[in-house]
């Protein structure tokens, strides 16, 4: 007898019960049960976020594809296919396991599609470095990553890291990974034809993260002590090995559909290959290898073991097939069959233990919450700017803003991971966008990730179309044009309506941003019930976008280049410091609106700075973002340790408070330079288009000198910028005492 | 003075990709009669004390705290007078 | 010439050098999967980079027993060319064709970075067409690049005029601050005494093309095919 506890446990409520009786016609045995709680969660069923994720477009500048467990785009007789996950609450509790499995799932999702992935890109977020337990989870999913990106192979060539105060006790891990397969080699996730064979494919089944999906995603984290027993442990030497397996095998042609084993391992994979090939499943349980004894049926289901691949083969092809998996040392077993009365159906030594109809188990009922804005939203996004003191100096300012590691460099992060894999990488991490060329063509791929949490949490609409403006914006200035999309949606309790209303108005703010851009969100991913005691996270909805770039040859970065070029500042700075970094750092202050976006003007600049790169007139192009204005000028003269060049921007005439001017996160503002002689084929194309554009100022020298109307407000040597900036990660991370203080979890 | 032996494994219930790869290769160079082969560590310590006991608490504060990983990791130790 | 790539489950950087010798250089070159022991026709042979096992246990310590490399060593021994990059260098480590040993990196990390290094022999079929002293810009990606011998083993490579390259700054200098991975003597990579056997940490594959950032390390190749045609 099922007793309303067992379905509780499970995450399920008294409705959603209800329901499974009506479907089965009867009490749904253990197993039965456990499937419908996993596939009626948030993470597979995405029951609370379905009905809004519609709003976002599918069509845009390039044909789209969507699939069962990724999406992406064609470029000539090429399929790009990528997407982004999230590995949150794994992470929080066991952060080398717990990015190491968010990286493996991700790149699962990529070769399952028959695409050999060829980039890594991570966007991360924890608590304040001066916590331990942040500092200790930080260095925890680096090494992560670095162990699995490294060891299989796929270059990590960029990402984000944020450290916020909101992140405390919910840390975010979001993976991205790209990929790349002739269009024509494209492989579905689906069942199909009566009598072929179901494959089991790579590593044996253990009770790795039973109920992981289910327990971890769909609740928020209370004392996370029960939940650590859950944790999947990655392989990446299996996955390798995985990687060329499949992808030999795909090449037979012989493979009717794969999709690899990822949360809830067989229950997704069994339910959706038949649901999206309208077939019937049936499966021999006793068959799956196993490394564990006495396995029940349910933990059979449930497992989340890792690096294992579920195939649809061609009935007379098994062997073929084996002897690939054989070959890279990997389990290939035939567990079961295609059938074609749209029923999945699980066998245990004989006896049938689930009989579920596919489309029910995939069918999730979906919810409709409420939405309603937070009490003390609009207190929040009052700012009284003139109760706001101004600094007397602002070299020491902008020294302690690009110290502070949100803004600092990362090179002690991607150092440790192999970006230069596949030699590919042609723009490597530590510029706007990362570019990956694609061999045999004259074509590359940028990528980035980008979200501002903070503008999401004072504005959610307006944060989250910032989000896609700002990846538009560093993709053009690595010189490609933006094409798609994919993201990751981090949030808190979906059943809170002040929540549910921050989620709501970004799907809205990406939706109408992509719409406006032409690109279509391709894939993506949900990850609710971000939250710890202290509150819920900062909304923040990871955007991850890929361009295209014609012609590798015309590329740029973000470093000066040369001594005596001009630098252009393309677009206009307001008198803006809501949500500033400024803000934040300095007068502890998260208070206000978040910038203004225009979402024309910000297409004017963009495209003023894609067409000047495109015809080669550009030495360097660099967003402004956190930071502002002096950030990235700082930045353009820094980023290249070995040809650090200085600047005097004295051609600058405004009437507004200065440090705003300095280090407002006025959006759609590019920075230029380039030699005298093109400097009017830019101004020509900048009026083509529209952009607001000025001649700021010169490089050369040793030091960052910035006047406003003549009057000199920073002067800095490019050693000290250099040293704070590069260094601004570095000095937190004291190694091993701080594992001291972790363990009592007390974050 | 104390001489301790502290061997850091991983927990049971805990997959060990090491070392299933270990016992292939060790198979595949002839050595038939392998069950099962885990990799794990030794630590090896002096400790400065007279009382075995506060020695034995002493190690067990280490391992809880820093030496092994409770979500994954167990620890035993031999503890003898050092000569 | 032709060229043999050697793949272990595992490897990483087979695909790289594959490219680079096949596009870049336009040689005939095949894959040669680690259970295959026939490597008759093959002018020279390379061990490319990546984690072959894992890692696992000791980089290195179990494709060292692939099958294949017992006729690796013949190969060797009779004269053949063979290249070993980062894992492929700590796999002939293991292998004994090369003495001495990779310890893990002093700041316990792995690294991904350009750096320099400097010729230090140009008398091998690696690096003749090089100029003695020349500075290459070349990247490294591994954990385990700090190179160890012992007294005596140090004494004969040097005896032998075995070393090869040398971490460097950019403009030449070899001290301890270039150093990136704390290798004996900022040994980047060496021969052994017959000179047919290079191993190197750093990745000439990753160096052979301007687009990637810089093309030091396509002489390397150049070099082993001039020296096969001269032969």
């Amino acid at each position: 007898m099922i007793s309303p506890r067992d379905y509780t446990m499970l995450g399920l409520n008294e409705e959603e019960y209800k329901k499974i009786l009506d479907i089965l016609k009867r009490q749904p045995t253990p197993t039965e049960l456990a499937m419908f709680s996993v596939e009626w969660s948030e993470h597979c069923g995405y029951i609370h976020s379905k009905k809004w994720l519609k709003l976002l477009p599918r069509k845009g500048k390039y044909q789209t594809l969507i699939g069962e467990d990724s999406g992406g785009i064609i470029v000539g007789d090429l399929a790009i296919v990528f997407k982004m996950e999230s590995h949150n609450h794994p992470s929080q509790v066991e952060p080398v396991e717990g990015s190491k499995t968010g990286i493996g799932g991700i790149i699962r999702d990529i070769f399952t599609t028959g695409a050999r992935p060829i980039a890594l890109l991570d966007s991360l977020r924890f608590g304040s470095l001066h916590q331990p337990y942040n500092r200790y989870l930080l260095t925890g999913v680096v090494d992560g990553i670095q162990f699995y990106g490294n060891c299989v192979g796929v270059p990590t060539i960029g990402g984000e890291i944020y450290f916020e105060d909101s992140y405390r006790g919910n840390c975010l891990v979001n993976a991205m990974c790209i990929g790349v397969v002739k269009k024509d080699k494209l492989v579905r996730a689906r069942a199909q034809g009566a009598g072929n064979l179901i494959i089991y494919a790579g590593a044996s089944t253990g009770r790795d993260g039973i109920g992981g999906c289910s327990i971890l995603a769909s609740q928020e984290f209370k004392a996370s002590e029960e939940k650590r027993p859950t944790v999947q442990i990655g392989d990446p030497f299996t996955e390798k090995c995985l990687i060329e397996a499949t992808l030999e095998a795909l090449s037979t042609g012989h493979v009717v559909g794969i999709k690899d084993m990822g949360a809830a391992g067989l229950t997704c994979a069994t339910s959706e290959m038949a649901s999206a090939g309208n077939s019937g499943i049936e499966i021999e349980l006793q068959r799956v290898p196993r490394r564990e004894a006495n396995m029940q049926p349910w933990e059979v289901m449930m497992s989340e073991s890792q690096e294992r691949m579920l195939l649809c083969v061609k009935k007379d092809k098994e062997k073929e097939i084996k002897d690939i998996f054989a070959k890279w040392g990997l389990y290939a077993v035939a567990i079961g069959k295609v059938t074609d009365d749209g029923i999945v159906r699980l066998k245990d030594k004989g006896n049938t233990v689930v009989e579920i109809n596919a489309h029910a188990l995939t069918q999730a009922p979906l919810y409709d919450m409420p939405a309603k804005k937070p009490l003390h939203q609009d207190e929040l996004n009052s700012l009284d700017v003139s109760k706001i003191k101004e600094p007397s100096g602002y070299n020491q300012i902008l020294l302690k803003l690009l110290g502070s590691p949100s803004i600092a460099s990362k090179e002690w992060v991607y150092q440790q991971y192999d970006h230069m894999v596949q030699t590919n990488t042609v723009v490597l991490p530590g510029s706007d966008a990362a570019v990956i060329r694609l061999k045999n063509t004259h074509k590359a791929i940028a990528a980035t990730t980008d979200c501002n949490g903070r503008y999401c949490y004072l504005n959610p609409y307006r944060g989250a179309q910032i989000a896609v403006a700002e990846a538009v914006r560093n993709l053009v200035c690595s010189g490609a044009e933006p094409a798609a999309v994919t993201d990751c949606l981090n949030f808190g309790n979906p059943k809170k309506p002040d929540r549910f209303w921050q989620f709501k108005n970004c799907v809205e703010g990406i939706a109408s941003a992509c719409e406006f851009f032409n690109v279509s969100v391709v894939s993506g991913n949900v990850s609710f019930y971000n939250e710890s005691p202290k509150g819920a996270i900062y909304p923040t909805p990871s955007i991850g976008m890929i361009g295209i770039v014609e012609n590798v040859k015309r590329i740029c970065t973000q470093n000066f280049k040369k001594e005596e070029d001009v630098i252009i500042l393309l677009g206009v700075t307001k008198e803006e410091l809501g949500g500033s970094q400024y803000l934040k750092e300095i007068h502890q202050l998260v208070k206000g609106d978040c910038p203004d976006l225009n979402l024309n003007s910000e297409n004017a600049v963009c495209a003023t700075a894609l067409e000047a790169i495109r015809r080669g007139y550009v030495n360097s192009a660099h967003d402004c973002s956190e930071g502002g204005l002096a950030a990235a000028l700082a930045e353009c003269c820094i980023s290249d340790k070995e040809n650090m060049i200085g600047a005097v921007i004295n051609n600058l005439n405004f009437n507004m408070r200065k440090d705003a001017l300095l280090f407002g996160e006025s959006q759609s503002r590019i920075i230029l330079s380039c030699s005298k002689k093109v400097v009017s084929k830019i101004r020509a194309i900048a009026k083509k288009h529209k952009s607001p554009y000025s001649i700021i100022g010169e490089t050369g020298g040793k030091n960052l000198i910035i006047l406003n109307k003549e009057k000199k407000i920073i002067d800095l040597p490019l050693e000290l910028l250099s040293q704070k900036w590069r260094n601004g990660l570095h000095r937190y991370i004291r190694g091993i005492e701080d594992v001291r203080d972790i363990r009592n979890l007390s974050s | 003075m104390f001489k301790a032996e502290i061997y850091i494994t991983l927990k049971k219930t805990v997959v060990d990709p090491q070392g299933a790869t270990i016992k292939h290769a060790l198979e595949s160079m002839g050595y038939r009669h392998l069950e099962e082969v885990r990799i794990g560590k030794l630590i090896t310590m002096k400790l400065a004390f007279d009382d075995k006991k506060k020695a034995e608490e002493e190690i067990t504060g280490m391992c809880k705290k820093l030496l092994a990983n409770p979500i994954i990791e167990d620890y035993r130790f031999k503890i003898e007078e050092a000569r | 010439m032709k060229f043999g790539v050697i793949v272990f489950p595992g490897s990483n950087c087979d695909q790289d050098c594959f490219y680079v010798i096949q596009d870049i250089l336009k040689q005939p070159v095949k894959y040669i999967w680690h259970q295959d022991t026939n490597v008759r026709g093959f002018d020279c042979l390379v061990l490319p980079g990546g984690f072959s096992y894992g890692d696992y246990l000791r980089t290195g310590a179990v494709a060292r027993f692939s099958p294949v490399m017992k006729s690796v060593v013949e190969f060797a021994n009779k004269g053949g060319l063979v290249i070993g990059i980062c894992n492929g260098f700590q796999i002939l480590l293991e292998a004994g064709l090369l003495p001495g040993v990779m310890l893990r990196n002093t700041n316990l990390h792995f690294i991904c970075k350009y750096v320099y290094i400097r010729i230090e022999n140009t008398e091998t079929p690696f690096t003749a067409l090089y100029k003695n002293n020349q500075i290459l810009k070349i990247p490294i990606a591994h954990n385990e690049g700090n190179y160890y011998i012992d007294e005596k083993g140090l004494e004969q490579i040097h005896r032998n005029n075995q070393i090869v390259f040398k971490y460097c700054s950019k403009d030449g200098i070899v001290r301890k601050k270039y150093n990136p991975n704390g290798a004996m003597e900022n040994i980047a990579g060496m021969v052994n005494s017959k000179r047919n056997v290079l191993g190197m940490m750093p990745h000439p594959e990753r160096s052979a093309e301007k687009i990637l950032g810089s093309d030091s390390g396509f002489l390397i190749f150049q070099s082993i095919i001039q020296w096969l045609k001269d032969k």
